[in-house]
C-alpha cells in the first residue's frame, strides 16, 4: 500500500470526487493558483481549471454564504477555511444558513456543503489562529463534525463528507498535513459516525479525536512499557454523528476511560462524552472518567510553552495513573 | 454610472416596453397581487392581536408594489430571496395564503411545517429561497444562487432583497465585491423604507441620500427609483434582469418605499417615538402604491371602481379563509421536532442510520 502524506490523501479525495460528480467545486482563499496555503489542493487547479477550483477574496462570510446558496441549487461546494479559526467571521453563514435552513424550510431545502481546513494549536501562531472549534459546531443540530487523525481516515472521511447531503464541518491539522500513512489505491469511503479502535487494549479506554488520538497512541506505548498497562485507543473520527456504541463497548471492556482532546475543557467534546459514559455505563465503571484537554487559557504564542499547553503523552500517562 | 431617483421629472413608466406589453388582464393581476398582500397582512395583524401568532410579525403593508412588481418579472431561471419582511415576496412568487397563514399560526400545514414562522417562508419549487431572519445574512446566499445559475450555464437572475438597515452589514459589501469580481447575475434590491427598526436612515447611514450608490465602489451598475409606482419598479428591475441574463452582471437597485406599521408588530403602535403620525398619514394619503395604481388603471380605463371593490373583497375573503384554514389546521406533532434536521436521517439512508445524530438521551 502506498505511503502518502495526509495532505495528499485529502487531495486524492478531492480529485476523485471532482471527477465523479460535476457539481463538486472547491472554493476558498489560495486554493487554486497558489495550490493551497498548506498545499492540500496542489495541482488541482491545473488539472481541473477555473470552474472546479476557485480562488476567492478574503471574505469568509461571503464565500461561505455563497457556497450555501449555490448548494441550495444543487452544487456540492467544498469550501476551505485557511484556518478554522477564521470561522468566527462567517459564523452567521455557518450556523444560521448552512445549519438551520433545512429545518426552517420544513425539509424543503438541504445544504450539501463541506467546510474544511486546519483546526489546531501548536504552531506558534497565537490565540487567533489556534482555535479548535469542534465542540462549537457539534453543539448545533443540523451540522455534522468530522476530525481525521491519519491519512487513511482523512481520505475516506472526506469522500463521505462530500457525498453527504448535510453540511459537514471537516477539521484537519496543519501539524498532520506532512504525516505519512498507508492509503490504498483502490477506492474506499469511511462512513461518518463510525469510530475506529486504533489500538486494542484491556485496562483503560483512551478516547480521543483528531491529533489527540495520535497523542493517545504514544501514551499507550508509554503505559505498556513503563507501567504494564494495556490501554485501548478509540478514535471517534466523527463527532456528530457519534459512534456511541463503540465508546460504550470499549468502556464496558476496560471499565476505565480518559478523554483526550486539544479543545479547552469547558463544554469540550470530552465533557459530552464523559457525561454520556456516566449516564450509560455507570455500573461498568471502576473509576471516574477523566479528561485531558489543552490548558484552559488562550493559546499562548511562546513556542516552548505552547507545547506544554497542548496534551502531551506524559499528561495522559499521569492522568491514567490516577485511576489505574 | 448609476441613476439617482428623479424627483422633478415625472417619467411615464407605463410606456416602458415591459409595461406596454401588459394586457389589461395582466395589469389587473398586478393590482390583485398587491391587494392580496395587503389583505393577507391585515388578517395576519388581526390574528396576531388575537394571540394566534407568536414571535415577531414584520408587516409589508405600504411596500406591496416592490415585491409584486419585481416578482411579476420572474422567468423560469429567476430566483428570489429576501429578509424577514417576507410575506409580500412569498405571495408574489405564487405561494398561497393558506400555507403562509398556517405557518404564522405554527401549524403543520404551514409552508415550513410550523418550523420557520413569519420570518422564514420558503418555496424552492417557485424559486423562492426565504425568508431570512438575520439582517443582511441573506446577501451572500443571493450571491450563491447567482453563482449556481452561472455554474450551471443557466440564463437567470437572483433577486436578493434587503432593507436600508442591512446595507450597513459587512457581508453585503463582501458580496457586492464578489458579485462584481465573478460577474454574477445577482440583483440586490434595497427596499428603503427609511427606518432600520426604530433608527431613521439619517441616524444609521453616513450617506443617507442614496444607498444604491455604494455599488459604485465595486463598479456595479445601480439605480435609485421610486418604489411606490409598480410600473417604475418593473421598468427599472427589468433592465437589471436583462443585464443579468445577457451580460451576467450584477446590479444594485434601491426603491424608495414606506411601511405603515412598525418594524414589527411590537412597535406598530409606537406613539410619539421614532416617527410622527403625520408622516405615516402623508404616505398613506399621497404615496400608497395600491391607490396610485388603482387611479392609473381607472385612468387607463382598464379598471372600474366596482371592479376594484370586487377584487378587494375577494382578497379579503381569501385572507379571512386562510385564517380559518390556519386555525383549523393541526399542530406539528412532537415527533416532528426531530424531522427536517438532517437529510440523511429523514431519508433513513445508510449515512442517516450510522452513528448518533441527536443527544436527548
Amino acid at each position: 500500500m502506498p505511503l502518502i502524506e495526509y495532505r495528499d490523501a485529502l487531495n486524492q479525495a478531492f480529485a476523485e470526487e471532482i471527477e465523479r460528480d460535476p457539481n463538486v467545486v472547491l472554493i476558498g482563499e489560495e486554493v487554486a493558483q497558489y495550490d493551497g496555503a498548506y498545499k492540500v489542493t496542489r495541482g488541482l487547479w491545473k488539472k481541473f481549471g477555473d470552474k472546479r477550483v476557485v480562488d476567492t477574496p478574503i471574505s469568509e462570510s461571503a464565500f461561505i454564504g455563497m457556497a450555501v446558496g449555490a448548494s441550495m441549487l444543487g452544487l456540492r461546494p467544498v469550501v476551505e477555511l485557511m484556518f478554522w479559526s477564521f470561522c468566527s467571521v462567517a459564523y452567521d453563514q455557518i450556523i444560521n444558513n448552512a445549519g438551520q435552513i433545512r429545518y426552517m424550510s420544513g425539509g424543503l431545502i438541504n445544504c450539501p456543503i463541506v467546510i474544511r481546513g486546519p483546526a489546531n494549536g501548536g504552531t506558534s501562531v497565537g490565540a487567533t489562529h489556534s482555535h479548535t472549534p469542534e465542540g462549537w459546531f457539534a453543539a448545533i443540530p443540523g451540522l455534522k463534525v468530522v476530525s481525521a487523525a491519519t491519512p487513511y481516515d482523512a481520505k475516506g472521511l472526506m469522500k463521505a463528507a462530500i457525498r453527504d447531503n448535510d453540511p459537514v464541518m471537516f477539521m484537519e491539522s496543519t501539524i498532520l498535513y506532512g504525516d505519512k500513512g498507508e492509503v490504498p489505491e483502490e477506492e474506499y469511503v469511511i462512513p461518518l459516525g463510525k469510530a475506529d479502535v486504533k489500538k486494542e487494549g484491556t485496562d483503560i479506554s483512551l478516547i480521543a479525536h483528531g491529533r489527540a488520538a495520535l497523542t493517545a497512541l504514544k501514551a499507550a506505548e508509554l503505559l505498556a512499557a513503563e507501567h504494564d498497562i494495556n490501554a485501548e485507543v478509540l478514535d471517534l473520527r466523527s463527532i456528530r454523528p457519534l459512534d456511541e456504541e463503540a465508546i460504550l463497548a470499549s468502556v464496558r471492556k476496560t471499565h476505565r476511560a480518559v478523554y483526550i482532546e486539544e479543545n479547552k475543557p469547558f463544554c469540550g467534546v470530552g465533557a459530552q462524552i464523559s457525561s454520556m459514559i456516566m449516564e450509560k455505563a455507570f455500573d461498568d465503571l471502576d473509576a471516574p472518567v477523566l479528561r485531558v484537554n489543552s490548558l484552559d487559557a488562550p493559546a499562548i504564542y511562546s513556542p516552548k510553552l505552547e507545547a506544554r499547553q497542548l496534551p502531551r503523552p506524559t499528561d495522559i500517562v499521569e492522568k491514567v495513573l490516577k485511576i489505574c | 454610472m448609476g441613476t439617482v431617483a428623479k424627483t422633478n421629472i415625472t417619467e411615464d413608466y407605463a410606456k416602458a416596453p415591459i409595461n406596454q406589453k401588459l394586457t389589461a388582464e395582466e395589469k389587473i393581476k398586478l393590482l390583485r397581487g398587491m391587494l392580496r398582500v395587503r389583505r393577507f397582512e391585515n388578517e395576519a395583524f388581526r390574528s396576531y392581536n388575537g394571540g394566534k401568532i407568536g414571535g415577531f410579525l414584520h408587516l409589508y403593508i405600504g411596500q406591496e408594489s416592490v415585491a409584486i412588481g419585481t416578482c411579476s418579472l420572474m422567468g423560469d431561471n429567476d430566483h428570489t430571496i429576501t429578509a424577514y419582511r417576507d410575506h409580500g415576496h412569498a405571495l408574489g412568487v405564487g405561494m398561497n395564503m393558506n400555507e403562509c397563514m398556517a405557518e404564522l399560526f405554527g401549524k403543520a400545514t404551514g409552508c415550513s411545517k410550523g418550523k420557520g414562522g413569519s420570518m422564514h417562508f420558503f418555496a424552492p419549487d417557485k424559486n423562492y429561497w426565504g425568508g431570512h431572519g438575520i439582517v443582511g445574512g441573506q446577501t451572500p446566499l443571493g450571491l450563491g444562487l447567482a453563482y449556481g445559475l452561472k455554474y450551471k450555464g443557466l440564463k437567470g437572475a437572483a433577486m436578493c432583497f434587503l432593507g436600508d438597515g442591512a446595507v450597513n452589514q459587512g457581508c453585503f459589501y463582501e458580496s457586492m465585491n464578489m458579485a462584481a469580481l465573478f460577474d454574477l447575475p445577482v440583483i440586490y434590491i434595497i427596499e428603503n423604507n427609511k427606518y432600520s427598526m426604530g433608527t431613521s436612515l439619517e441616524r444609521s447611514s453616513a450617506v443617507d441620500q442614496c444607498l444604491a450608490q455604494r455599488a459604485e465602489a465595486f463598479c456595479i451598475e445601480w439605480e435609485q427609483a421610486n418604489g411606490e409606482d409598480i410600473y417604475e419598479v418593473r421598468a427599472v428591475t427589468q433592465k437589471a434582469i436583462e443585464r443579468a441574463h445577457n451580460e451576467s452582471k450584477p446590479t444594485v437597485l434601491e426603491f424608495d418605499t414606506y411601511r405603515y406599521y412598525g418594524h414589527s408588530v411590537a412597535d406598530s403602535k409606537h406613539k410619539g417615538g421614532y416617527r410622527q403620525a403625520e408622516e405615516i398619514e402623508k404616505y398613506k394619503q399621497q404615496h400608497d402604491p395600491i391607490q396610485l395604481f388603482k387611479r392609473k388603471l381607472i385612468e387607463e380605463k382598464v379598471l372600474t371602481e366596482e371592479q376594484y371593490e370586487a377584487i378587494d373583497e375577494e382578497a379579503k375573503a381569501e385572507a379571512e379563509a386562510s385564517a380559518v384554514f390556519a386555525e383549523e389546521s393541526p399542530l406539528p406533532t412532537e415527533e416532528s421536532i426531530f424531522e427536517d434536521v438532517y437529510f440523511e436521517v429523514d431519508r433513513q439512508t445508510e449515512a442517516g442510520r450510522t452513528g448518533k445524530h441527536f443527544f436527548n438521551d
